[in-house]
């Protein structure tokens, strides 16, 4: 029998995810962190793109859950030093280093470091500041332990010397004879997430970083922002703490440069990086502010990043497409001179109070060294070589890797991998499922029948979020002195792992049966504080939250006072609700365990599979004749592997795949039910009991037209990149026969229509004209193109196609480029901005590199059939960009593919795995919690007119023998549509009652 | 609750009336839209205090009349868009609902425009921005709601 238990290396954001996902799915997992917390460059982030989240305060609550999780056996300090074995019994080797600080004892106080005479460089934030020997790497760390630096401690260095932490400890919590230990496990899966490291630009003598004192790198910037940072969230340069006025960003600081930083590769992520810090700089600062980014291509690739740009630029962000020649000091005083050249080559200088220079992501030295000792291949970049069509796999069978280690990627694509990966470590271990996890058990909750209401109210600074602009103290000492609030304080950040844990003695010491936290929104942290009530023995309802800081300090952030009016009246209307509100019980629902994939792509296939070797029964359906979708119009991968014959075993495994059973040419007619227990209907009048779904609906190509048409349709050698496609799979000879070849990018993306970037044409149009260059190296191709965006490892292929002589042209919208045609012969005129002259090409083939679009029907029906929500654009939209990129807001339905976003194929492979992990969560599971708020007749008041019947969606309404209303709770999904119809004020909701609802009301205008 | 002051009043005395709104918004699309609003920062007038509700279906006239009866000096009631509703048709049943009650408050001399009724998704946060401040404006042009208010203040 495989073990039921999992490995997962890196404590970053892919690691967290992918602990949770198996631990939530009956896996015990171990997590190994090499340094002292979890969290990783996450935890270090101040916001994180393109929603402006705090980045803290959306990590904070994984964290906290991983921390407190019955099934995670986190070992920080640690490392793995050896693995032997074959998947599903792996034997792995952790050596643990001494923390000298004994984790069961210590309280967190901070006494050893205020009174720890050693200072040291703080690393957590980049070397700026200094933090002491002993130390808690930053405030939400997890877990909330203090460590000793044996490198720097005085009495480890020299015994006897010091020790000062250990008479000031109040817990006797130090202990200077820590050793190292091995821990032996026994594991089925290995997950790796080693994370990365950045760039180091002192040897880019250029830049002057490490001499001039305001020439920083972008992490070091992010400290300077952050509430947590060194200058406690207010931006000041290094050289004399001013406030920057001008700021220039420089892009590809050790990315895409074979020359000094030998890193040919893109990063992926610095564009966006660097948009978001102009942005936010902006926020920051208090007067004139002029932030100007030098870049070479703008690179805003993924989902929102495009309209992010955009908006950027009308906020006034300026950006200058050049590369920088060198910074120089431009005066006495810090300031720095910024020489460049721009598009035409004229030698420019502008001066900037401060330089951030955006580093590029690299693979760690440890990282590499632990792939040596555990015998994996790495490519040519020395990130981890992973499998051209399972992403995340790596070299060695039952090892598997996410997140930044196998390419550069982004928050959301890392976290993707991490759920891929949990449910490819899990596929093999799903029947020793729950053999070696235990249940979690909450203390009895305390009965507060007849109990007079004791409210504790929490109110937080959220670091600077809320803080910089509403007057917490003064909310906080207003909550305190309403009508039965017993206890009123402020947190730095309420989420945080101590306060959560001081949150639970506090209702227990105050005896407080109901709580208000005045923070940010209860979409992303109700969960969060309802568990820590129960885990206090209250009742989860017994809760209620003000929104503070997404509808108050964000929305007023010029209005302070008025803010923190609003902000009192929130807090007092929030006290108001939960007065009147009860302890409910918590519903359940059983889970029917097997899954509906909707699309027949690569994507549906993937989930389909993943599901199927699990042994959950999968129905799979399909509008076509045939599975593929468009997987089989694509030649081949970035990787230069065929995709058609990938597509083509995929369809066989499904179909002759025991579990799934394939419908074509078929429809969604009906969905009933709801997370555990949905019943669809399908336009062939059968139906399917499900317990979860995928949507997995794919996206359409863009047929150009109007001024994007050029002459596409009418002149038979204007093709778009699938069409020629088509003509490479078909391996059409007349290809060798052409001469010339112009390319056009962005055919309909990225404009007013359509204003996102598809993500995939640039590196499709540039591996097609190297197809064609290797068919006839002596053709002529021309590439058309706004930004090249041939992100990660891509660029590989813009470097090899400029190697081959093919020549780009930039254009931009206000000079498109003209296609016209004299007897059959096109002629593409342009302009070309590095000699400033209008070029004129007569080619024999034209091809355009049309947009992706999400399905203009099916997407958008089926998307009201399971109730979700799709975006401007129609593409599906994830219940959280950054860290739910596979769920949907409505529990039990996930997402994948095109649907989603444009993505290119292993892109889509990652994600139909992560969805159908994330799904198996809940397969896993014989119940799922269901709808606790749900209605109840008061009969005495009833007067039998059926309009509560009529009203309800759901069918949980009827009229009783005695003619009289009855609710079935089971079905009742708590919108309180009956409570609005009933006239005779009968029917009510439990805790959004007009009693709960009418006291928040009436407190918004009572100053109590 | 005949010793609490009222804030609106409160304030006249010192600064500018500022009206006091209540949006009661479903939890699933408008209160979502607020929340994009916030972190794209998206600024809008400080006037509304929102109530999150389940479902705009939850919204019965009982408590928009109950709002203006406490001091409301505009309501705001949002929900998602046709067809987009979580609970199926709540918000089809709020539409329905709203016309008759329009024609009530106007019939008992509550100004039109008082009252209004918006669709914003959950990624309509600058949608949401724009209601508030057109609401706001509209509110503010009507000046204090005294119509449904026992004027307790005066009385004593």
């Amino acid at each position: 029998m495989p073990k039921g238990s999992v490995l997962v290396v890196g404590g970053g954001i892919a690691g967290v995810q992918a602990a949770l996902d198996l631990a939530n799915s009956g896996f015990l997992v171990h997590l190994v962190e090499r340094t002292a917390a979890i969290g990783g460059k996450m935890s270090q982030l101040d916001k994180t793109f393109p929603t402006n989240d705090c980045s803290a305060c959306i990590l904070s609550p994984k964290l906290v859950e991983c921390g407190r999780h019955m099934n995670i056996n986190l070992l920080s300090l640690s490392d793995l030093v050896s693995l032997d074995g074959e998947p599903g019994n792996f034997r792995a080797v952790i050596r643990q280093r001494p923390r000298y600080v004994d984790p069961n004892k210590c309280i967190a106080c901070g006494l050893c470091a205020e009174k720890c005479p050693k200072k040291v460089a703080n690393d957590y934030n980049m070397g700026i500041g200094k933090r002491k020997a002993a130390y808690l790497s930053y405030p939400q760390a997890v877990p909330l332990k203090y460590a000793i630096d044996p490198a720097h401690c005085i009495w480890i260095k020299k015994p006897g010397r010091c020790g000062m932490c250990a008479k000031i400890c109040p817990a006797g919590a130090i202990s200077f004879d820590d050793q190292e230990k091995d821990h032996v496990l026994e594991v089925g899966s290995v997950v790796l997430a080693p994370g990365f490291s950045r760039f180091n630009p002192s040897s880019l003598d250029f830049t002057g970083y490490g001499r001039l004192p305001n020439v920083v790198t972008s992490m070091e910037f992010e400290r300077l922002l952050s509430p947590s940072g060194p200058c406690m969230g207010h931006l000041e340069r290094p050289s004399d703490g001013k406030e920057p006025q001008r700021i220039a960003w420089l892009q590809c600081v050790g990315s895409r440069d074979i020359h000094r930083a030998g890193n040919p590769y893109c990063s992926s992520v610095c564009c966006m990086f660097a948009l978001k810090q102009a942005v936010i700089s902006m926020e920051h600062a208090h007067g004139e502010f002029e932030p100007s980014i030098f870049y070479m291509d703008m690179r805003t690739h993924g989902k929102g990043f495009e309209n992010y740009y955009n908006r950027a630029k009308e906020q006034g962000v300026r950006f200058h497409r050049a590369r920088v020649h060198s910074i120089i000091p431009a005066d006495d005083q810090g300031n720095l001179k910024v020489r460049y050249v721009d598009q035409q080559g004229k030698v420019n200088f502008e001066e900037f109070d401060m330089v951030v220079l955006s580093t590029g992501l690299q693979p760690y030295r440890h990282m590499i060294e632990l792939a040596a000792m555990l015998k994996l291949e790495l490519d040519a970049d020395n990130f981890i070589k992973t499998d051209s069509f399972n992403p995340v796999a790596s070299s060695r069978p039952g090892v598997y890797v996410c997140g930044a280690a196998s390419e550069p990627k982004d928050i959301p694509q890392s976290v993707m991998e991490a759920s891929a990966a949990a449910a490819e470590a899990g596929r093999i271990l799903a029947p020793v499922r729950w053999s070696e996890t235990s249940k979690k058990q909450y203390p009895m909750e305390m009965d507060i029948h007849a109990q007079p209401p004791r409210i504790g109210v929490f109110v937080c600074h959220c670091g600077i979020n809320i803080s910089s602009v509403v007057d917490v103290a003064a909310v906080s000492a207003y909550a305190g002195n309403l009508p039965d609030v017993v206890f009123s304080q402020t947190n730095l950040f309420t989420c945080s792992q101590d306060t959560i844990n001081q949150m639970i003695n506090i209702i227990k010491a105050e005896k407080l049966n109901r709580v208000v936290v005045a923070s940010c929104s209860p979409r992303t942290h109700e969960p969060l504080f309802q568990e820590t009530l129960r885990d206090a023995g209250l009742n989860q309802f017994l809760f209620e939250m003000a929104n503070i800081r997404d509808q108050d300090s964000w929305v007023h952030q010029h209005e302070p006072a008025k803010a923190t009016a609003k902000a009192i009246d929130l807090v007092r209307m929030a006290v108001a609700r939960v007065r009147g509100e009860g302890a409910l019980p918590y519903n359940t629902v059983p889970v029917t365990k097997s899954a509906l994939v909707i699309g027949g792509g690569v994507s549906g296939m993937t989930a389909a599979l993943t599901f199927a070797d699990q042994g959950y029964p999968v129905t799979l359906i399909e509008q076509s004749d045939m599975l593929g979708g468009n997987g089989r119009k694509v030649f081949r991968n970035w990787k230069g592997d065929a995709i058609l014959p990938y597509v083509t075993d995929l369809s066989a495994k499904v179909t002759s795949h025991p579990q799934i059973n394939v419908k074509f040419n078929c429809e969604i007619k009906d969905v009933a039910g709801s997370v555990g227990k949905f019943s669809t209907t399908f336009s062939d009048g059968q139906s399917f009991e499900h317990g979860v779904a995928v949507m997995a609906v794919g996206g359409e190509p863009y047929k150009p037209e109007g001024k994007w048409q050029f002459l596409h349709g009418s002149n038979a050698n204007v093709h778009t990149l699938l069409e020629l496609d088509k003509r490479f799979i078909d391996q059409d000879a007349s290809l060798k026969k052409i001469k010339q070849a112009v390319f056009i990018h962005c055919v309909g993306s990225r404009i007013p229509e359509r204003p996102y970037c598809s993500r995939v044409c640039c590196t499709h149009a540039v591996d097609s004209a190297i197809k064609l260059k290797e068919l006839n190296p002596d053709m002529d191709i021309f590439m058309l193109y706004r930004d090249i965006r041939t992100y990660g490892q891509r660029e590989r292929l813009y470097q090899e196609a400029r190697g081959k002589g093919i020549i780009f042209i930039n254009y931009d919208l206000d000079r498109m480029p003209q296609v016209e045609e004299e007897n059959g012969q096109l002629i593409v005129k342009a302009h070309d901005p590095i000699i400033d002259a209008h070029v004129t090409i007569h080619p024999d083939m034209l091809v355009l590199a049309t947009a992706i679009q999400p399905r203009q029907q099916s997407g958008k029906n089926l998307a009201k059939f399971f109730k979700c929500a799709i975006d401007a654009q129609g593409f599906l939209l994830e219940a959280h960009m950054k860290l739910r990129p596979v769920d949907f807001a409505t529990e039990g339905v996930f997402l994948a593919g095109l649907c989603h976003y444009p993505k290119s194929i292993e892109e889509s492979i990652a994600q139909a795995k992560a969805a159908a992990a994330r799904a198996s969560i809940i397969l896993a599971h014989d119940v799922v919690p269901a709808e606790s708020i749900t209605a109840e007749v008061n009969r005495a008041k009833c007067t039998g007119c059926g309009l509560c019947v009529e009203v309800c969606a759901y069918n949980a309404v009827s009229l009783d023998e005695n003619g009289l209303s009855v609710v079935n709770t089971s079905m009742c999904k708590g919108c309180g549509n009956c409570v609005a119809g009933c006239r005779s004020d009968a029917v009510t909701l439990k805790n959004v009652g007009n009693e709960q609802i009418m006291a928040a009301v009436d407190a918004a205008f009572c100053d109590e | 609750m005949t010793s609490e002051t009222n804030m609106t009043s409160e304030t006249n005395e010192t600064a500018p009336w500022e009206p006091k709104i209540i949006a009661f918004l479903c939890t699933w699309c408008s209160y979502a839209g607020a929340d994009l609003a916030g972190v794209s920062r998206f600024q809008y007038p400080p006037n509304i205090r929102i109530v999150k509700v389940p479902c705009s279906g939850r919204v019965s006239e009982n408590m928009i009349l109950s709002a203006l009866k406490s001091g409301a000096d505009g309501i705001l009631v949002s929900g998602c868009h046709p067809g987009d509703c979580h609970f199926i048709s709540g918000n089809m049943f709020a539409r329905r609902r709203f016309p008759l009650l329009s024609n009530l408050l106007e019939f008992v001399g509550i100004e039109p425009g008082r009252v209004s009724f918006s669709w914003v998704s959950a990624s309509e946060g600058e949608q949401f921005a724009e209601i508030v401040k057109t609401v706001t404006e509209r509110v503010k042009a009507l000046g204090p709601a005294t119509r449904l208010i026992k004027k307790i203040d005066q009385a004593a």
